[in-house]
Protein backbone atom coordinates (compact mmCIF):
# COMPACT_ATOMS: atom_id res chain seq x y z
CA UNK A 1 0.00 0.00 0.00
CA UNK A 2 1.76 3.42 -0.84
CA UNK A 3 1.57 5.72 1.65
CA UNK A 4 -0.06 8.58 -0.67
CA UNK A 5 -2.89 6.06 -0.94
CA UNK A 6 -2.75 5.79 2.93
CA UNK A 7 -2.92 9.83 3.14
CA UNK A 8 -5.88 10.01 0.40
CA UNK A 9 -7.88 7.78 2.55
CA UNK A 10 -6.90 9.68 5.55
CA UNK A 11 -7.95 12.93 4.07
CA UNK A 12 -11.37 11.43 2.52
CA UNK A 13 -12.35 10.06 5.89
CA UNK A 14 -12.13 12.82 8.43
CA UNK A 15 -13.58 15.51 5.79
CA UNK A 16 -16.44 12.79 5.91
CA UNK A 17 -16.23 12.94 9.32
CA UNK A 18 -16.20 16.97 9.00
CA UNK A 19 -18.35 17.20 6.34
CA UNK A 20 -21.61 15.05 8.62
CA UNK A 21 -21.27 17.06 11.62
CA UNK A 22 -21.53 20.20 9.61
CA UNK A 23 -24.82 18.94 8.37
CA UNK A 24 -25.67 17.76 11.82
CA UNK A 25 -25.23 21.70 12.27
CA UNK A 26 -26.98 23.13 9.02
CA UNK A 27 -29.90 21.73 10.33
CA UNK A 28 -31.33 24.39 11.86
CA UNK A 29 -34.94 23.66 13.04
CA UNK A 30 -33.85 21.58 16.07
CA UNK A 31 -33.93 22.40 19.58
CA UNK A 32 -32.15 21.24 22.26
CA UNK A 33 -34.01 20.83 25.70
CA UNK A 34 -32.84 20.33 29.01
CA UNK A 35 -34.71 17.43 30.85
CA UNK A 36 -34.88 15.27 34.12
CA UNK A 37 -34.40 11.51 33.20
CA UNK A 38 -38.04 10.23 34.33
CA UNK A 39 -39.35 11.81 31.15
CA UNK A 40 -36.98 10.85 29.37
CA UNK A 41 -36.35 6.91 30.14
CA UNK A 42 -40.33 6.53 30.59
CA UNK A 43 -40.32 6.87 26.81
CA UNK A 44 -42.70 9.63 26.79
CA UNK A 45 -40.50 11.69 24.55
CA UNK A 46 -40.79 8.89 22.21
CA UNK A 47 -44.53 9.22 22.27
CA UNK A 48 -44.87 13.07 21.65
CA UNK A 49 -41.36 14.34 20.12
CA UNK A 50 -42.71 12.40 16.65
CA UNK A 51 -46.14 14.03 16.89
CA UNK A 52 -44.91 17.47 17.66
CA UNK A 53 -42.25 16.93 14.29
CA UNK A 54 -44.80 15.82 12.37
CA UNK A 55 -46.94 19.21 12.60
CA UNK A 56 -44.05 21.82 12.74
CA UNK A 57 -41.35 20.11 11.54
CA UNK A 58 -38.93 20.89 14.63
CA UNK A 59 -36.37 18.40 15.43
CA UNK A 60 -36.12 18.13 19.21
CA UNK A 61 -33.13 17.12 20.96
CA UNK A 62 -33.22 15.95 24.05
CA UNK A 63 -30.64 15.60 26.97
CA UNK A 64 -31.81 13.68 29.83
CA UNK A 65 -29.90 14.44 33.00
CA UNK A 66 -30.49 14.63 36.64
CA UNK A 67 -32.84 17.74 37.61
CA UNK A 68 -29.63 19.61 39.23
CA UNK A 69 -27.33 19.36 36.30
CA UNK A 70 -29.96 19.99 33.30
CA UNK A 71 -30.73 23.21 35.06
CA UNK A 72 -26.48 24.28 35.44
CA UNK A 73 -26.46 23.01 31.90
CA UNK A 74 -29.20 25.69 30.91
CA UNK A 75 -27.71 28.15 32.91
CA UNK A 76 -24.59 27.67 30.50
CA UNK A 77 -27.01 28.28 27.46
CA UNK A 78 -26.57 24.62 26.77
CA UNK A 79 -30.27 24.11 26.14
CA UNK A 80 -33.43 26.16 24.42
CA UNK A 81 -36.04 24.35 27.01
CA UNK A 82 -35.82 23.65 30.60
CA UNK A 83 -38.20 20.59 31.24
CA UNK A 84 -37.44 19.36 35.13
CA UNK A 85 -39.53 18.36 38.38
CA UNK A 86 -38.45 19.90 41.66
CA UNK A 87 -40.38 23.44 41.97
CA UNK A 88 -37.88 25.52 43.85
CA UNK A 89 -35.28 25.31 41.87
CA UNK A 90 -37.22 25.91 39.16
CA UNK A 91 -38.27 29.45 40.58
CA UNK A 92 -34.95 30.17 41.81
CA UNK A 93 -33.92 29.78 38.16
CA UNK A 94 -36.07 31.57 36.83
CA UNK A 95 -35.69 34.35 40.28
CA UNK A 96 -31.95 34.59 38.81
CA UNK A 97 -32.93 36.09 35.15
CA UNK A 98 -31.75 32.67 33.50
CA UNK A 99 -35.65 32.29 31.94
CA UNK A 100 -39.15 32.26 31.92
CA UNK A 101 -41.86 32.24 33.04
CA UNK A 102 -42.58 28.46 34.22
CA UNK A 103 -45.31 26.76 33.97
CA UNK A 104 -46.82 23.58 35.47
CA UNK A 105 -47.08 21.20 32.87
CA UNK A 106 -47.36 17.82 34.49
CA UNK A 107 -47.76 15.63 36.97
CA UNK A 108 -48.05 11.87 38.72
CA UNK A 109 -46.29 11.37 41.87
CA UNK A 110 -43.32 9.66 43.90
CA UNK A 111 -43.08 6.52 45.64
CA UNK A 112 -41.09 4.17 47.88
CA UNK A 113 -39.82 0.86 46.74
CA UNK A 114 -38.63 -2.35 48.56
CA UNK A 115 -38.01 -5.79 49.03
CA UNK A 116 -40.68 -7.94 49.77
CA UNK A 117 -39.51 -8.78 53.14
CA UNK A 118 -40.50 -5.23 54.12
CA UNK A 119 -37.73 -5.36 56.96
CA UNK A 120 -39.05 -1.87 58.17
CA UNK A 121 -42.55 -2.91 58.33
CA UNK A 122 -43.80 -0.11 56.01
CA UNK A 123 -45.66 -2.30 53.61
CA UNK A 124 -49.12 -0.53 52.79
CA UNK A 125 -48.18 2.82 54.55
CA UNK A 126 -49.76 6.37 53.09
CA UNK A 127 -47.26 8.88 55.57
CA UNK A 128 -43.88 8.78 53.87
CA UNK A 129 -42.14 10.56 56.76
CA UNK A 130 -43.55 8.04 59.16
CA UNK A 131 -42.44 5.30 56.90
CA UNK A 132 -38.88 6.87 56.26
CA UNK A 133 -38.78 7.07 60.31
CA UNK A 134 -39.49 3.14 60.82
CA UNK A 135 -36.59 3.06 58.19
CA UNK A 136 -34.48 4.71 59.90
CA UNK A 137 -35.08 3.73 63.33
CA UNK A 138 -35.03 -0.13 61.90
CA UNK A 139 -31.55 0.84 60.58
CA UNK A 140 -33.16 -0.49 56.94
CA UNK A 141 -30.70 -0.29 54.07
CA UNK A 142 -32.22 3.06 51.78
CA UNK A 143 -30.24 4.04 48.76
CA UNK A 144 -30.43 7.12 48.04
CA UNK A 145 -29.71 9.17 44.28
CA UNK A 146 -27.56 11.63 46.51
CA UNK A 147 -27.18 13.40 43.25
CA UNK A 148 -28.91 16.95 43.20
CA UNK A 149 -31.69 15.68 41.12
CA UNK A 150 -35.17 16.78 41.77
CA UNK A 151 -35.70 13.22 43.06
CA UNK A 152 -33.29 13.77 45.79
CA UNK A 153 -34.48 16.93 46.76
CA UNK A 154 -37.33 15.54 47.23
CA UNK A 155 -36.28 13.00 49.23
CA UNK A 156 -34.42 15.19 51.56
CA UNK A 157 -37.19 17.51 52.24
CA UNK A 158 -39.28 14.00 53.52
CA UNK A 159 -35.96 13.18 55.67
CA UNK A 160 -36.63 16.51 56.77
CA UNK A 161 -40.14 16.13 57.80
CA UNK A 162 -38.98 12.78 59.41
CA UNK A 163 -36.77 14.36 61.62
CA UNK A 164 -33.92 12.24 60.62
CA UNK A 165 -30.20 13.45 59.94
CA UNK A 166 -29.14 11.21 56.86
CA UNK A 167 -25.32 13.13 57.00
CA UNK A 168 -24.67 11.04 60.12
CA UNK A 169 -25.61 7.29 58.86
CA UNK A 170 -24.98 7.99 55.21
CA UNK A 171 -22.54 4.71 54.01
CA UNK A 172 -24.14 2.94 56.84
CA UNK A 173 -28.07 2.22 56.15
CA UNK A 174 -28.21 4.99 54.12
CA UNK A 175 -26.36 4.81 50.58
CA UNK A 176 -26.21 7.84 48.31
CA UNK A 177 -25.34 6.04 44.76
CA UNK A 178 -24.43 9.84 43.58
CA UNK A 179 -26.33 8.47 40.47
CA UNK A 180 -29.26 8.42 37.98
CA UNK A 181 -33.09 7.25 38.88
CA UNK A 182 -32.68 3.49 37.30
CA UNK A 183 -29.02 3.06 38.17
CA UNK A 184 -30.06 3.84 41.65
CA UNK A 185 -32.86 1.43 41.19
CA UNK A 186 -30.81 -1.37 40.08
CA UNK A 187 -28.34 -0.42 42.96
CA UNK A 188 -30.82 -0.44 45.67
CA UNK A 189 -32.68 -3.66 44.18
CA UNK A 190 -29.40 -5.90 44.21
CA UNK A 191 -28.83 -4.65 47.98
CA UNK A 192 -32.37 -5.24 49.23
CA UNK A 193 -32.88 -1.60 50.21
CA UNK A 194 -35.72 1.10 50.14
CA UNK A 195 -35.69 3.35 47.09
CA UNK A 196 -37.74 6.29 46.50
CA UNK A 197 -38.67 6.96 43.13
CA UNK A 198 -41.03 8.37 40.55
CA UNK A 199 -44.06 6.24 39.69
CA UNK A 200 -43.07 7.25 35.67
CA UNK A 201 -40.00 5.58 36.06
CA UNK A 202 -40.89 2.57 38.52
CA UNK A 203 -44.05 1.46 35.92
CA UNK A 204 -41.44 1.33 32.85
CA UNK A 205 -38.85 0.02 34.73
CA UNK A 206 -37.96 -3.78 33.53
CA UNK A 207 -35.25 -4.66 36.39
CA UNK A 208 -37.73 -4.75 39.48
CA UNK A 209 -36.95 -8.02 40.48
CA UNK A 210 -39.47 -9.40 43.37
CA UNK A 211 -39.62 -5.32 44.65
CA UNK A 212 -42.90 -3.69 45.22
CA UNK A 213 -44.49 -0.40 46.25
CA UNK A 214 -44.53 -0.13 49.97
CA UNK A 215 -45.42 3.53 50.45
CA UNK A 216 -48.03 5.24 48.22
CA UNK A 217 -50.55 7.98 48.36
CA UNK A 218 -49.12 10.57 50.61
CA UNK A 219 -50.09 14.79 49.07
CA UNK A 220 -46.79 14.92 50.20
CA UNK A 221 -45.05 12.63 47.87
CA UNK A 222 -46.78 14.67 44.47
CA UNK A 223 -44.39 15.17 41.66
CA UNK A 224 -45.02 18.82 39.17
CA UNK A 225 -43.10 18.73 36.24
CA UNK A 226 -42.63 22.34 35.00
CA UNK A 227 -41.28 23.62 31.61
CA UNK A 228 -39.39 27.21 31.10
CA UNK A 229 -37.72 29.09 28.31
CA UNK A 230 -34.57 29.67 28.42
CA UNK A 231 -33.66 33.88 28.94
CA UNK A 232 -32.62 35.34 25.42
CA UNK A 233 -30.88 38.22 27.07
CA UNK A 234 -28.72 35.87 28.84
CA UNK A 235 -28.34 33.45 26.34
CA UNK A 236 -28.19 35.52 22.31
CA UNK A 237 -27.82 31.55 21.09
CA UNK A 238 -30.91 30.08 21.89
CA UNK A 239 -34.00 29.40 19.08
CA UNK A 240 -36.54 31.46 21.34
CA UNK A 241 -39.00 31.06 19.29
CA UNK A 242 -38.67 27.07 18.29
CA UNK A 243 -38.10 26.82 21.56
CA UNK A 244 -41.28 28.67 22.58
CA UNK A 245 -43.30 26.79 19.60
CA UNK A 246 -42.97 23.49 21.46
CA UNK A 247 -43.37 25.25 24.73
CA UNK A 248 -46.74 26.46 23.94
CA UNK A 249 -47.59 22.59 21.85
CA UNK A 250 -47.26 21.07 25.22
CA UNK A 251 -48.94 23.43 27.36
CA UNK A 252 -52.54 23.58 25.30
CA UNK A 253 -54.98 20.79 23.98
CA UNK A 254 -53.30 19.05 21.93
CA UNK A 255 -50.00 18.67 23.80
CA UNK A 256 -51.66 18.03 26.94
CA UNK A 257 -54.02 15.11 25.07
CA UNK A 258 -50.46 13.53 23.75
CA UNK A 259 -49.23 13.64 27.32
CA UNK A 260 -52.40 11.83 28.92
CA UNK A 261 -52.75 9.35 26.52
CA UNK A 262 -49.27 8.06 27.24
CA UNK A 263 -49.76 4.74 29.19
CA UNK A 264 -46.77 1.83 29.79
CA UNK A 265 -48.87 -1.51 30.89
CA UNK A 266 -52.08 0.38 30.40
CA UNK A 267 -51.16 2.35 32.93
CA UNK A 268 -51.16 6.49 32.48
CA UNK A 269 -47.54 7.75 33.47
CA UNK A 270 -48.32 11.37 33.59
CA UNK A 271 -51.23 13.91 34.47
CA UNK A 272 -51.31 17.00 32.37
CA UNK A 273 -52.15 19.86 34.42
CA UNK A 274 -51.35 23.18 32.42
CA UNK A 275 -53.22 26.30 33.53
CA UNK A 276 -56.16 27.08 30.92
CA UNK A 277 -56.29 30.30 29.86
CA UNK B 1 -30.63 -11.83 21.51
CA UNK B 2 -27.07 -9.86 19.93
CA UNK B 3 -27.70 -11.73 17.03
CA UNK B 4 -31.63 -11.47 16.90
CA UNK B 5 -31.06 -7.61 17.26
CA UNK B 6 -28.71 -7.60 14.17
CA UNK B 7 -30.39 -9.76 11.96
CA UNK B 8 -33.85 -7.83 13.29
CA UNK B 9 -32.57 -4.75 10.56
CA UNK B 10 -33.47 -2.40 13.22
CA UNK B 11 -32.66 0.91 11.56
CA UNK B 12 -31.76 2.94 14.91
CA UNK B 13 -29.16 0.01 15.62
CA UNK B 14 -27.59 0.25 12.40
CA UNK B 15 -27.75 4.36 13.08
CA UNK B 16 -25.86 3.98 16.43
CA UNK B 17 -23.01 1.66 15.39
CA UNK B 18 -22.47 3.83 12.33
CA UNK B 19 -22.23 6.89 14.31
CA UNK B 20 -20.13 4.74 17.04
CA UNK B 21 -17.81 3.97 14.08
CA UNK B 22 -17.60 7.71 12.37
CA UNK B 23 -16.92 9.54 15.90
CA UNK B 24 -14.08 6.77 16.90
CA UNK B 25 -12.35 6.24 13.70
CA UNK B 26 -12.23 9.80 12.80
CA UNK B 27 -10.52 10.31 16.24
CA UNK B 28 -8.47 7.59 15.31
CA UNK B 29 -7.18 9.00 12.06
CA UNK B 30 -6.85 12.79 13.77
CA UNK B 31 -4.89 10.98 16.90
CA UNK B 32 -2.42 8.65 14.87
CA UNK B 33 -1.59 11.81 12.64
CA UNK B 34 -0.65 13.83 15.53
CA UNK B 35 0.49 10.86 17.90
CA UNK B 36 2.98 9.17 15.17
CA UNK B 37 4.64 12.50 14.16
CA UNK B 38 4.99 13.65 17.85
CA UNK B 39 5.46 10.12 19.22
CA UNK B 40 8.73 9.75 16.30
CA UNK B 41 9.58 13.56 17.13
CA UNK B 42 10.44 12.45 21.12
CA UNK B 43 12.01 9.25 19.55
CA UNK B 44 14.68 10.51 17.62
CA UNK B 45 15.68 13.94 19.04
CA UNK B 46 17.16 15.07 21.98
CA UNK B 47 16.09 18.28 23.89
CA UNK B 48 15.71 19.66 27.10
CA UNK B 49 12.39 18.61 28.90
CA UNK B 50 12.32 15.02 27.09
CA UNK B 51 11.83 12.91 29.77
CA UNK B 52 9.20 15.32 31.39
CA UNK B 53 7.28 14.74 27.86
CA UNK B 54 7.74 11.19 27.70
CA UNK B 55 6.49 11.06 31.44
CA UNK B 56 3.75 13.37 30.42
CA UNK B 57 2.42 11.73 27.32
CA UNK B 58 2.86 8.12 29.37
CA UNK B 59 0.85 9.58 32.36
CA UNK B 60 -1.99 10.89 29.77
CA UNK B 61 -2.60 7.36 28.66
CA UNK B 62 -4.51 6.67 31.89
CA UNK B 63 -7.07 10.25 31.69
CA UNK B 64 -10.15 9.55 32.50
CA UNK B 65 -12.90 9.74 29.90
CA UNK B 66 -14.91 11.94 32.21
CA UNK B 67 -12.67 14.20 32.70
CA UNK B 68 -11.65 14.47 29.29
CA UNK B 69 -15.66 14.88 28.96
CA UNK B 70 -16.00 17.73 31.96
CA UNK B 71 -12.89 19.74 30.50
CA UNK B 72 -13.98 19.08 26.58
CA UNK B 73 -17.61 20.43 27.63
CA UNK B 74 -16.19 23.73 30.23
CA UNK B 75 -14.41 24.56 26.50
CA UNK B 76 -17.56 24.07 24.31
CA UNK B 77 -20.25 24.89 26.22
CA UNK B 78 -21.79 28.17 25.40
CA UNK B 79 -20.62 30.08 28.17
CA UNK B 80 -17.35 28.86 27.53
CA UNK B 81 -14.31 30.20 25.36
CA UNK B 82 -15.19 28.16 22.39
CA UNK B 83 -19.01 28.17 22.86
CA UNK B 84 -19.54 29.98 19.69
CA UNK B 85 -18.44 27.52 17.47
CA UNK B 86 -21.75 26.04 18.20
CA UNK B 87 -20.58 22.65 19.10
CA UNK B 88 -21.62 20.69 22.12
CA UNK B 89 -23.73 17.83 21.36
CA UNK B 90 -22.88 17.10 17.95
CA UNK B 91 -20.79 14.50 16.81
CA UNK B 92 -17.89 17.00 16.33
CA UNK B 93 -17.61 17.49 20.10
CA UNK B 94 -17.34 13.80 20.58
CA UNK B 95 -14.46 13.48 17.89
CA UNK B 96 -12.86 16.20 20.15
CA UNK B 97 -13.06 14.61 23.32
CA UNK B 98 -11.83 11.24 21.93
CA UNK B 99 -8.90 12.54 20.14
CA UNK B 100 -7.84 14.30 22.99
CA UNK B 101 -8.50 11.30 25.05
CA UNK B 102 -6.45 8.55 23.04
CA UNK B 103 -3.92 11.04 21.47
CA UNK B 104 -1.77 10.43 24.15
CA UNK B 105 -2.07 6.85 24.10
CA UNK B 106 -1.07 6.32 20.43
CA UNK B 107 1.67 8.96 20.62
CA UNK B 108 3.45 7.15 23.66
CA UNK B 109 3.09 3.93 22.55
CA UNK B 110 4.48 4.82 19.12
CA UNK B 111 7.55 6.68 20.76
CA UNK B 112 8.37 3.63 22.41
CA UNK B 113 8.69 1.38 19.35
CA UNK B 114 9.90 3.77 16.86
CA UNK B 115 12.48 4.88 19.89
CA UNK B 116 13.58 1.02 19.79
CA UNK B 117 14.08 0.75 16.32
CA UNK B 118 15.96 3.92 16.12
CA UNK B 119 18.52 3.11 18.43
CA UNK B 120 19.26 -0.19 16.24
CA UNK B 121 19.41 2.71 13.17
CA UNK B 122 21.14 5.06 14.61
CA UNK B 123 24.53 4.49 13.97
CA UNK B 124 23.86 3.99 10.57
CA UNK B 125 21.83 7.32 10.21
CA UNK B 126 25.18 9.14 11.85
CA UNK B 127 27.74 7.48 9.00
CA UNK B 128 25.60 8.44 6.34
CA UNK B 129 24.40 12.10 8.03
CA UNK B 130 21.11 11.28 7.16
CA UNK B 131 18.86 14.45 8.35
CA UNK B 132 16.67 14.29 11.28
CA UNK B 133 13.09 14.67 9.44
CA UNK B 134 14.44 12.10 6.78
CA UNK B 135 15.39 9.28 9.47
CA UNK B 136 11.63 10.15 11.04
CA UNK B 137 11.04 9.72 8.05
CA UNK B 138 12.18 6.26 7.51
CA UNK B 139 11.86 4.81 11.05
CA UNK B 140 8.41 5.57 10.90
CA UNK B 141 7.93 3.88 8.03
CA UNK B 142 9.71 1.15 9.05
CA UNK B 143 7.58 0.14 12.02
CA UNK B 144 4.81 0.89 10.10
CA UNK B 145 3.20 -2.70 10.89
CA UNK B 146 3.85 -2.33 14.68
CA UNK B 147 2.36 0.81 14.63
CA UNK B 148 -0.91 -0.90 13.68
CA UNK B 149 -1.29 -1.89 16.97
CA UNK B 150 -1.09 1.49 18.58
CA UNK B 151 -3.24 2.49 16.17
CA UNK B 152 -6.00 -0.36 17.14
CA UNK B 153 -5.14 0.42 20.76
CA UNK B 154 -6.22 3.65 20.70
CA UNK B 155 -9.36 2.42 18.65
CA UNK B 156 -10.30 0.21 21.55
CA UNK B 157 -10.11 3.16 23.99
CA UNK B 158 -12.06 5.27 21.95
CA UNK B 159 -14.72 3.00 20.69
CA UNK B 160 -15.18 1.48 24.62
CA UNK B 161 -15.36 4.64 26.26
CA UNK B 162 -18.57 6.31 27.81
CA UNK B 163 -17.61 9.36 30.25
CA UNK B 164 -16.59 11.70 27.81
CA UNK B 165 -19.37 11.17 24.68
CA UNK B 166 -21.71 11.11 27.40
CA UNK B 167 -21.02 14.56 28.76
CA UNK B 168 -19.75 16.44 25.59
CA UNK B 169 -22.93 14.31 23.02
CA UNK B 170 -25.27 14.29 25.58
CA UNK B 171 -26.72 10.91 24.02
CA UNK B 172 -29.12 12.55 21.92
CA UNK B 173 -31.40 10.06 20.53
CA UNK B 174 -30.72 10.18 16.14
CA UNK B 175 -27.98 12.93 16.70
CA UNK B 176 -25.11 11.69 19.10
CA UNK B 177 -26.26 8.24 20.36
CA UNK B 178 -23.55 5.75 20.15
CA UNK B 179 -22.85 1.84 21.51
CA UNK B 180 -22.01 2.66 24.71
CA UNK B 181 -24.14 5.51 25.89
CA UNK B 182 -27.14 3.30 24.54
CA UNK B 183 -26.15 0.71 26.87
CA UNK B 184 -25.80 3.10 29.98
CA UNK B 185 -29.36 4.41 29.21
CA UNK B 186 -30.88 0.87 28.42
CA UNK B 187 -29.04 -0.45 31.59
CA UNK B 188 -30.43 2.69 33.56
CA UNK B 189 -33.86 1.70 32.46
CA UNK B 190 -33.03 -1.93 33.70
CA UNK B 191 -33.15 -3.29 30.38
CA UNK B 192 -30.03 -5.62 31.17
CA UNK B 193 -30.85 -7.84 28.86
CA UNK B 194 -30.85 -5.18 26.03
CA UNK B 195 -27.76 -3.97 27.35
CA UNK B 196 -25.13 -6.94 27.56
CA UNK B 197 -27.03 -7.78 24.07
CA UNK B 198 -25.32 -4.09 22.90
CA UNK B 199 -22.60 -5.19 24.65
CA UNK B 200 -22.10 -8.13 22.29
CA UNK B 201 -22.58 -6.10 19.52
CA UNK B 202 -19.89 -3.59 20.10
CA UNK B 203 -17.84 -6.39 20.61
CA UNK B 204 -18.39 -7.81 17.32
CA UNK B 205 -17.54 -4.54 15.61
CA UNK B 206 -14.40 -4.82 17.44
CA UNK B 207 -13.62 -8.03 16.36
CA UNK B 208 -14.56 -7.14 12.70
CA UNK B 209 -12.39 -4.12 12.82
CA UNK B 210 -9.01 -5.54 14.60
CA UNK B 211 -9.41 -8.80 12.01
CA UNK B 212 -9.64 -6.35 9.87
CA UNK B 213 -6.50 -4.11 10.56
CA UNK B 214 -4.63 -7.69 11.01
CA UNK B 215 -5.55 -8.60 7.03
CA UNK B 216 -4.73 -5.35 6.13
CA UNK B 217 -0.95 -5.75 8.16
CA UNK B 218 -0.40 -8.99 6.47
CA UNK B 219 -1.48 -8.40 2.87
CA UNK B 220 0.84 -5.50 3.28
CA UNK B 221 3.36 -7.24 4.91
CA UNK B 222 3.27 -10.02 2.12
CA UNK B 223 3.59 -6.91 -0.47
CA UNK B 224 6.40 -5.34 1.44
CA UNK B 225 8.51 -8.75 1.99
CA UNK B 226 7.69 -10.41 -1.66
Amino acid sequence: MSSRLFCAAVVALVSAGALSSASAQAEDKSIIVQSTTSTANSGLYDHLLPIFKEKTGVTVNVVAVGTGQAIKNAQNCDGDVLLVHSKASEEKFVADGFGGPRTDLMYNDFVIVGPPADPAGVAGSSDAAAALKRISDANALFASRGDDSGTHKKEKSLWKAAGVDTAAVSGKWYRETGSGMGATLNAGIGMGAYVLTDRATWISFKNKGDYTIAVEGDKALFNQYGVILVNKEKCPSIKADLGQSFIDWLLTGEGQKAIASYNVNGQQLFFPNAPTS
Amino acid sequence: MAFALVASGDGDLYEIIGLSLQVSLTALFASCIIGFGLGTFIAVTRFPGRAVAIITFNTMMGLPPVVVGLLVYLALSRSGPLGVLGLLYTPAAMIIAQTILITPIVTALSRQIVEDLFNEYDELFRSLSVPTLQAMGAVLWDARFSLITVALAGFGRAIAEVGAVMIVGGNIDHLTRVMTTAIALETSKGDLALALALGIVLLAISMTVNALALSLRSTAARQAYA
